[in-house]
């Protein structure tokens, strides 16, 4: 896939990683040389247009969460581009600027709180760092919004909150900079039912009032599904399926999708899956399977998929359904490859 | 109005105040009888010390040949006299100045410095922390008694070279607890999301790691302080710390061993003191331990 020919929307994206990477190395022996490297996240590219939500699933391992701490420069990438309103990271925009226009929030919310400060201050931090004025009343304001009095709330510390509290914490401290895009990394995974459903519908809401961009990730495909207007799908460290989310449902392109959305548990007793969904755990990153990386559990699998590295391409002409799969391919030399294919 | 207030919010009423965190260690350590008795004996031992040339006590450098090895309890002299006729009353209390600064600066000194190396070991991470921890195991090959009497040795008797020397042996022990606890502290998501924020490496350590690793480097700390007392009195004793004529528990040690037989209790005063500081130091460190363990 060349770089002018990414998944993208007809606006102008406004964040759009290309090719990203990332590779850790595994060091061994006395001298600590490098032994193996585990390939996080290979080849990652995808866009995001303003006010869209990117939901991001796959299986845990496949670097999900890697992407997302790629984003913010927590973890330091490889290769690869990352650009932000037209500027590149690097060259026109330093890590620091694109620290106060991409935030996180994180899945444990107790471990993303300092415990020896008190919630406004935590809120406040970043606003400070970043020397943008009247940390304190941005903080306020911003606890107040996410439904937390910043009177009652403000001198606590985060052992005196309870979970789903202290995310709302996590979110305010998250907008305390007024971000363009904010990546949420499973940040309502931890929290039981009725909170998550109160927090996701804060975000859906903080999302229309701040003009908020979202990245987000879980494993949880209902969540996801509610959430997001597009969906990518990650398996291996790389991205084998991209589409606005009312096509992904209907017709998943890629097998490894069409696996991930029939575990699913149904809520209709009629309407339970009998067939067994995918088995095994995912192969070792440290050595992928050679050609696709899923043909090791892929029931359609053929002789090509082993050869053959699948490159990420429209489902037709014109199409936002994006997959990487030679069954969509009918150049590819799958021998179903024709049939699968829609017209 | 603020009735209906106060019951339809009934627990923002009743919510606590908040409190520092400091407030309730030293609520702990006040309801904990062991650890206060231990406090109460180390500050009776620093005052006096502090205040020795004000509480009318004897030249403690006076000799006097014909009242050579009185017994605890002669007239004039309480706690007896010395094998030079010298107030061990005075002694033992001007002694405490010397051997309380040597006993417990090196760990003061070892505790900035170690905290200082372990603290950017742990959160610089890589070679960084490959380079000082390969360094401080290094000395962790010694004995550290032994390391001290090598260092001490080498660099000769003498005030400044104990302290120094004791220093350098109690820096290892205190950085590679710093890095531990730094180490465990930058895992947690706060600090990542604290660089997220753009906060430099420094802010991200003045802020948020320092105040959540110092108290249990603070606490291991204290528990070397008994340690230290009986190394600096330990190196006293063996010649190479303090030189005489100063007044020092373990010189006192040393010089008076030869009247252990003529009276073994006088001979034993230093020992005594000795025993007592470092025996309370160590239960005020356990004290303190348990003070400042805020969770369960």
């Amino acid at each position: 896939m060349s770089a002018t020919d990414m998944p993208t929307r007809t606006k102008a994206p406004l964040l759009s990683v290309r090719e990203l990477k990332k590779h850790f190395p595994i060091r061994g022996g006395i001298l600590g040389r490098q032994q193996a490297v585990v390939q996080a996240v290979d080849g990652v590219s995808f866009e995001v247009a303003a006010g869209e939500t990117l939901g991001i699933v796959g299986e845990s391992g496949c670097g999900k969460s890697t992407t997302a701490k790629l984003l913010i420069g927590l973890t330091q990438m490889d290769d690869g581009d990352i650009v932000l309103d037209g500027q590149r990271l690097g060259p026109d925009l330093s890590l620091k600027a694109l620290r106060r226009d991409i935030q996180m929030v994180f899945q444990d919310s107790y471990a993303s709180l300092n415990p020896r400060m008190t919630i406004a201050d935590s809120v406040a931090f970043g606003a400070r760092v970043q020397g943008l004025d009247d940390p304190q009343g941005r903080a306020h304001r911003l606890m107040a919004r996410v439904g937390l009095d910043p009177d009652r709330f403000g001198g606590r510390y985060p052992h005196e909150l309870s979970g789903g509290q202290r995310q709302r914490v996590n979110i305010a401290r998250a907008l305390a900079m007024s971000p363009k895009v904010v990546v949420l990394d499973e940040a309502v995974s931890a929290l039981d039912k009725s909170v998550e459903a109160q927090v996701l519908n804060l975000l859906a809401d903080l999302r229309e009032e701040f003009g908020l961009t979202y990245i987000f990730i879980s494993h949880d495909l209902n969540v996801v599904r509610y959430i997001s207007d597009r969906i990518l799908v990650m398996y291996l460290g790389e991205v084998v399926e991209v589409a606005p989310v009312d096509n992904i449902w209907e017709t998943p392109a890629h097998p490894y999708t069409r696996s991930l959305f029939s575990a699913m548990p149904s809520m209709d007793p009629d309407n339970r899956t009998t067939k067994p969904p995918l088995s095994g755990d995912p192969p070792n990153p440290i050595d992928p399977p050679s050609g696709c990386r899923f043909h090791t559990r892929c029931p359609m699998a053929s002789e090509v998929c082993k050869r053959k590295h699948p490159v990420l391409g429209r489902m037709a002409q014109g199409s936002p359904h994006w997959v990487a799969c030679h069954l969509h391919d009918p150049a590819s030399g799958h021998p179903k490859a024709v049939e699968e294919a829609p017209a | 109005m603020a009735q209906v207030e106060a019951e339809l919010h009934p627990q923002a009423e009743a919510a606590p105040k908040p409190q520092g965190y400091w407030s309730g260690v030293i609520r702990r350590l006040a309801g904990d009888k062991v650890a206060m008795a231990c406090l109460i004996v180390i500050a009776l031992l620093i005052l006096s010390a502090v205040f020795a040339p004000w509480l009318g006590l004897a030249d403690p450098y006076r000799g006097s040949m014909i009242a050579r090895l009185k017994p605890i309890g002669t007239e004039g002299h309480i706690l007896g006299t010395d094998e030079q006729g010298r107030d061990m009353l005075a002694r033992l209390i001007y002694g405490g100045r010397l051997t309380l600064f040597i006993g417990l600066m090196p760990v003061v000194f070892a505790f900035f410095i170690g905290s200082a190396l372990g603290i950017a070991a742990g959160y610089v991470g890589g070679m960084t922390n490959t380079i000082i921890m390969r360094v401080v195991d290094v000395f962790f090959a010694f004995p550290s008694v032994l390391l001290a009497i090598a260092i001490s040795g080498a660099l000769g008797a003498g005030i400044t070279n104990s302290l120094v020397s004791l220093t350098i042996v109690f820096i290892p022990p205190v950085t590679r607890v710093a890095e531990a606890v730094t180490s465990g502290v930058r895992s947690l998501d706060y600090i990542d999301a604290a660089r997220a924020s753009g906060a430099g490496a420094l802010t991200v350590i003045r802020v948020h790691v320092i105040g959540n690793v110092l108290s249990p480097i603070f606490v291991y700390a204290t528990s070397l302080t008994s340690v230290c007392m009986i190394l600096a009195a330990g190196l006293s004793f063996l010649g190479i710390g303090v030189r005489p004529p100063e007044p020092e528990w373990g010189l006192m040690l040393n010089t008076l061993r030869a009247a252990i037989y003529v009276d073994p209790w006088l001979a034993a005063l230093p020992g005594v003191m000795i025993f007592a500081t470092s025996l309370c130091l160590n239960l005020l460190s356990d004290g303190l331990r348990s003070a400042m363990n805020v969770r369960d």
